[in-house]
């Protein structure tokens, strides 16, 4: 099928549509306002559903009505909006259920702003909710990159039985890049006998759940939630490297973020700059600890540096997955300032020989 | 003709862990009964709260799901809406309904969702220790309003029944009570008609049964019933507010 141009929020809610996704419930909030308008007109000439619900509250408590069903169901907001799911997220998470949950994040907290941001990191790889609990979090670059993430999500939300979070900035909603749809490879159908649909067809009664009143079986239900964790940790991570090997320093970013680093990678190397690598997760949770520690282990490297629209949150991960082998330093802007690649590169000549080039 | 009397087949043999006295267990007997009455069970997904009838998964012998406190409204919703074939009925206490779950409650309902809810109004919050409810009365003591419900401070008891029938999404709406044999019959027949409206796609039911907490009112059962009878319903009347009937099914 032939690239066609895009903006990002219609481009995942028909990515969605493509993989099969059978119900949207959404309340509008800026800059995504675009998704659930794209689905009103889409959904019902598919006879599929669309609902904008009274509340985000009641957004993620339909998604969990609908994914106890069975079906394919998606959520998409931007910051104080998933703030609010947080409750139904972790209901999902405990109860088990696939769904996917797009969050275009922009400036916080609290109202914040409407700029793109990425200061939900925290929240998003945390599980966000009460309790013990992950969300597989997607982090795309690109339009192209959302679109086949959102479809891979759907499947891997009913592999592992859990729901998964594409954690795009505001810019990604907004916008517009040419895309190319139609080319979804599913996965194997998962098992979905859990379901609740009605004992038709004589299967053994569905209760779908969260409550363990005795903390013998609430443990064991943790356990077997970390049991898939460890699984996800070994299948389903994803990291893009460039110009790693051999680099002096590693920049780690992801999203927008990461498109403006590598930019200013490709300059430094066309001027004959310093050699900097950049290690872009894919997935946040599962987050490539692995090529973090690698790329930092590499004797020609110096220091490793992430760079974030937030005041330093990914950083974390890094220093964690770098474990002191190098030192870790921080560069971002937030409120909805996007750091500019002349601000990059001169924190990356900064650390790389004392500002020269 | 001779009567039988066993369980329905719509309750599992799980014995109910309610209070002596409490009428959470006589509402789920009718709730099955009716289910069994219409033939759905093998079709029906119940939507448990947050509250003393949290279990409720353990005893409707039905697909069943355990929803966030207030929000089973919104869980009933996105249920229905993937399976409309499907039967969906909520069982939500007063704290769960008029109080976290307002929100919820109120645009199911006006939304005309096709789906069955019912309401337990006991005027106080019983699983957490009968603290306050919208729904308590005025001058009841109870944890949180110690010195009586002061309606300067809290307000006034929320009349939902009343409140959800002035949406037009709304198909039928009665309050029922479960003090004695007349009245639990009676509200028997409202929660059938009640799953019937929705097997009939009629749209949003809401049946309020007036309900004992003999536990948290530090009351023996029949005076809690006694209780029910002279109190809550002086203050709640009972009948139908709604009713659609045939006219725009
Ligand atoms: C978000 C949240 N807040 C508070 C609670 C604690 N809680 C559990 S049950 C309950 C009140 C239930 O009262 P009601 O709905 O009247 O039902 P009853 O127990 O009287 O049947 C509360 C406040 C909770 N589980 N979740
Ligand atoms: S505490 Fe009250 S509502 Fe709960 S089971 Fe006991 S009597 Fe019933």
């Amino acid at each position: 099928m032939a690239k066609i141009l895009m903006k990002g929020a219609e481009a995942i809610a028909e990515a969605a549509i493509e993989a099969g996704c059978q119900a949207y419930f959404g309340y509008p909030i800026t800059p995504q306002n675009e998704v659930p308008e794209y689905f009103a007109k889409r959904m019902p000439k598919l006879g599929r559903t669309f609902l904008q619900a009274e509340s985000e509250l009641a957004s993620i408590n339909m998604v969990y009505g609908a994914a106890s069903a069975g079906v394919r169901v998606m959520t998409s907001s931007s910051s104080p909006g998933i703030a609010l799911m947080q409750e139904g997220i972790s209901y999902l998470a405990a109860s088990r259920l696939p769904c996917v949950i797009a969050n275009f994040m922009r400036g916080g907290p609290g109202l914040g702003g409407i700029q793109p941001s990425q200061a939900d990191y925290f929240q998003a790889t945390r599980g966000g909710g009460n309790g013990d609990y992950y969300l597989v979090v997607y982090a795309p670059a690109t339009l192209q990159e959302m679109c086949d993430l959102t479809k891979e999500a759907f499947d891997v939300a009913e592999q592992y039985r859990l729901p998964v979070m594409i954690l795009a900035d505001g810019t990604l909603g907004q916008m517009m890049e040419p895309v190319e749809l139609g080319n979804y490879v599913p996965r194997t159908k998962a098992d979905m006998t859990w379901a609740a649909t009605g004992f038709q067809g004589g299967k053994p009664r569905s209760i779908i759940n969260s409550l363990y009143i005795q903390p013998e079986e609430l443990e064991e239900r943790c356990l077997a939630m970390f049991d898939t964790y460890r699984e996800i940790q070994a299948h389903e991570i994803r990291v893009e490297e460039f110009h790693v090997e051999g680099a002096q320093l590693i920049v780690g970013a992801y999203g927008t973020m990461a498109r403006i680093v590598k930019s200013v990678i490709m300059q430094l190397d066309q001027a004959g700059g310093p050699k900097v690598g950049l290690v872009r997760p894919i997935t946040l949770w599962p987050f490539p600890q692995e090529a973090f520690a690698k790329a930092a282990a590499q004797e020609s490297v110096q220091a490793v540096l992430s760079v974030e629209m937030s005041m330093g949150q990914m950083v974390e991960d890094i220093r964690l997955a770098v474990n002191g082998r190098k030192p870790v330093s921080f560069f971002g802007r937030t409120g909805g300032m996007i750091p500019t690649a002349k601000e990059v590169r001169e924190q990356i000549l900064a650390l790389c020989n004392g500002g020269k080039e | 003709m001779a009567k039988e009397c066993r369980r329905p087949k719509a309750l599992t043999d799980t014995p109910f862990h309610y209070c002596p006295g409490c009428t959470h267990g006589i509402v789920h007997r009718l709730v099955a009964e009716a289910i069994d009455h219409l033939g759905i069970r093998e079709k029906t997904v119940g939507i448990a709260p947050v509250g003393c009838a949290v279990f409720a998964y353990n005893y409707f012998n039905t697909d069943m799901l355990e929803a966030a406190h207030g929000r089973a409204p919104a869980v009933a919703t996105g249920m229905k809406r993937v399976r409309p074939d499907n039967i969906v009925f909520t069982y939500q206490g007063d704290g769960d309904l008029s109080s976290i779950g307002c929100a919820e409650i109120t645009h199911a309902a006006n939304r005309g969702e096709n789906i069955t809810v019912i309401f337990i109004n006991n005027a106080v919050y019983g699983m957490t220790g009968g603290q306050m409810a919208p729904t308590t009365l005025l001058g009841q003591v109870t944890t949180t309003s110690p010195y009586g419900r002061d309606p300067k401070d809290s307000g006034y008891p929320l009349h939902m029944a009343e409140l959800l029938a002035t949406t037009r999404g709304a198909a039928y709406i009665e309050r029922v009570s479960a003090h004695d044999v007349p009245h639990i019959r009676k509200a028997g027949q409202a929660i059938e008609k009640a799953f019937r409206y929705q097997m009939e796609g009629k749209g949003f039911s809401m049946i309020e049964v007036l309900s004992t907490c003999p536990t948290n009112w530090g009351m023996t059962p029949v005076q809690a019933m006694q209780w029910v009878k002279d109190e809550m319903v002086a203050q709640y009347p009972l009948g139908v507010y709604k009713d659609l009937g045939e006219k725009e099914a």
